[in-house]
């Protein structure tokens, strides 16, 4: 996998679009690009037309999608939904105006987001409950299946069931934890942590700990594999990818995919096949099959424009970019 | 390097005249976009397009540093702002009149991302005139906001005689003799006194001598927090000094709250420089010594209860 040879380009297969602001997130709405982006609008791109909408009067902190519409949070205290047309439509403000920068939203429209210490969810029939943690709770995700949210915090993680009044269970591991994932079978729950770490607890009557080090810097993106025995991260020169199989990495080591003099800012698994769509932060983007460690140029490094948003459509043809500089792209596969 | 965000820290006991410094710098023309961090439990009236409430929560690092203590909101509203560059030239957070300044700044120095895009410019606290003598007594964090101070405003001078201001004065030296002192009324000073300090920037210590003359006169060593400088009047052995001043910082981190050191290296033509927050110390090789200036080391520590004849000891024992 360390062969230095030059990897085939795809730079052909890639139509830029132009969205001028650094992208926080993209998200493919069927056929529309949506990209969500820091001055608080939304950019909807179909078939080489770009118009753009404004979700949030002042900055776009966090978004997500369910593959119909962007649901993003703002600095105005704003939680907003685009779809692929119309105008975006509030779902909920802050009367403080408290800044949401955490916003998720699980597979069957359930919506949770963060005001401060409040955590906020709506289920899919918009019954808002609310839970106060005892720290500002960063990272949010729903369960792959049930109503149930992890939310990572200082000291680890809780598991809440918006819809009991029973108290969360808490996942405890000693640092300050910021971005959490859930695996597509439900056994485990990831979280990035401050230190530069993933800790991972294999769920159950005794979660047990796993513990992911060695990071350079704060892996921030987490991509599982489509068949779930993967979970791919950045924060190091390489894209990190540990192995999910049977009890999970603890004591094995992870796979290294797209070593390069930079650091990767993005990671996202192909939705269909063991393809990592890897991204750095001087612009490069490469694709890298797991299997044999082949690797396509997507993108030449660009000074300036880290990549900070990936977005595959649903069935894995086209792969959309966003970058710090506005700068973004779509390419699709040959 | 240049194009890290320059972020100032604004400390102060309640009432001291924050707020009012807080709008003066952002009425003023000077020009300049500034994006504010407020605490939410903090006096109202902050004026501006980018204000941002903050939590103050602090947390401590998973890394065997008691005291490596950061602010975990900071963090994440630098991160949201970061996605904004551009639309501001500076970053302001105000701290509450409780608030220890010391996880403030060593948030700009333990984490990476915050370290990447902004630096910490100056500390700077607001202190009253008339009530600081009864806050040193009283309230340990009013002393630390001092001890912690690059700029220090000391306000309200109106409202004190000026045997009154003499004393006051006196014991803000006694703690902290090397920030710059501004009386003011009203917190009226021009901004430029408070803005581009490059306090933590190692190219700009270019001393570190007293901000007053009459150093040493007062007889306030009874102080719990105080600051001492020692002087080696020539060059010191790195293969001592780096050795000692890891383990000083290491064993009496959680005591010493800012220190600074400007070093002559055996057989070094460069000026070695270092500044520290508790147990983070920042230091690197720089400028030549030049043909007019004398080869010597000096060190100065600011600290709660720190043993000063052990510290000289120990520094003097590096002597090259």
């Amino acid at each position: 996998m360390d062969t230095p040879t030059k990897p085939v380009s795809l730079r052909e297969h890639v139509v830029p679009v132009e969205a001028g602001e650094h992208v926080v997130a993209a998200f493919w709405l069927k056929q529309t690009l949506a990209l969500a982006l820091s001055d608080g609008r939304v950019l909807r791109w179909r078939d080489g037309n770009a118009e753009s909408v404004e979700a949030h009067a002042g900055g776009l902190l966090s978004a997500c999608s369910d593959g119909e519409r962007l649901i993003s949070g703002g600095d105005d205290g704003r939680v907003v939904a685009t779809g692929a047309d119309g105008e975006p439509a509030e779902i909920a403000r802050d009367p403080k105006r408290r800044w949401i920068d955490a916003v998720t939203i699980s597979a069957s429209g359930s919506l949770a987001w963060n005001t401060g210490k409040t955590i906020h969810a709506r289920d899919d029939k918009g019954k808002i409950r609310t839970l106060d943690a005892a720290s500002t709770p960063q990272g949010l995700v729903f369960a792959p299946k049930g109503y149930r949210l992890a939310l990572a915090q200082m000291n680890g993680v809780s598991l809440w069931y918006p819809n009991t009044e029973a108290k969360p269970d808490f996942l405890d591991w000693k640092g300050s934890h910021v971005d959490v994932t859930w695996s597509p079978d439900g056994r485990f729950v990831v979280s990035s942590m401050q230190e530069n770490a993933l800790h991972g607890w294999r769920l159950g009557e005794k979660p047990s700990h796993m513990r992911m080090t060695g990071y350079p810097a704060k892996p921030r993106s987490l991509s599982w594999s489509h068949d779930g025995l993967w979970l791919a991260s950045s924060g190091a020169d390489a894209a990190i990818v540990w192995p999910f199989q049977g009890e999970g990495p603890t004591g094995k080591a992870p796979r290294e995919c797209g070593a390069r003099h930079a650091k990767v800012t993005r990671v996202a698994f192909h939705p269909k096949a063991l393809v990592l769509a890897v991204g750095y932060d001087d612009g490069c983007i490469l694709m890298i099959r797991l299997t044999d460690a082949s690797e396509l140029l997507v993108r030449p490094a660009l000074r300036g424009s880290g990549i900070t948003a990936f977005a595959w459509d649903k069935l894995g043809k086209r792969l959309a970019f966003g970058a710090e500089d506005g700068a973004a792209g779509v390419l699709t596969l040959p | 390097m240049s194009d890290k965000i320059p972020v100032t820290v604004l400390t102060g006991y309640l009432g001291a005249g924050k707020t009012t410094l807080l709008n003066r710098i952002l009425t003023e023309e000077h020009g300049k976009k500034f994006a504010v961090i407020v605490n939410e439990f903090g006096e109202a009236g902050i004026d501006g397009d980018l204000v941002v409430g903050a939590d103050e929560e602090v947390f401590e690092m998973n890394n065997g540093c008691i005291c490596c203590t950061v602010r975990g909101d900071l963090i994440r509203i630098l991160d949201g702002l970061m996605k904004r560059k551009g639309k501001f030239d500076a970053i302001i957070v105000e701290t509450t009149g409780l608030a220890d300044p010391a996880p403030v700044a060593q948030t700009f120095f333990v984490d990476q991302d915050v370290g990447d895009a902004t630096k910490l410019d100056a500390v700077v606290t607001v202190t009253d005139a008339k009530w600081l003598k009864d806050r040193l007594k009283d309230a340990p964090e009013a002393k630390n906001q001092i001890a912690f101070a690059d700029v220090i405003i000391l306000n309200k001078v109106d409202l004190v005689s000026a045997e009154e201001l003499a004393e006051v004065e006196a014991s803000i030296r006694a703690i902290n003799p090397y920030a710059k002192l501004h009386k003011t009324t009203r917190c009226e000073l021009p901004i430029t006194e408070l803005l581009d300090r490059n306090a933590f920037d190692l190219d700009r210590i270019l001393d570190i001598e007293p901000d007053f003359l009459e150093a040493g006169h007062h007889h306030h060593h009874s102080e719990e927090v105080r600051s001492m400088s020692f002087t080696i009047p020539g060059d010191v052995d790195p293969e001592k000094f780096m050795p000692w001043i890891n383990d000083i910082s290491q064993a009496q981190g959680p005591n010493i709250l800012r220190s600074k050191g400007i070093l002559a290296f055996k057989d070094e033509p460069r000026r070695f420089v270092f500044q520290g927050v508790h147990m983070i110390l920042d230091g690197d090789l720089q400028r030549d010594w030049k043909a007019e200036e004398t080869r010597q080391s000096r060190l100065v520590f600011i600290g709660r209860d720190l043993d000063e004849g052990e510290l000289r000891k120990g520094f003097m024992a590096c002597a090259a």
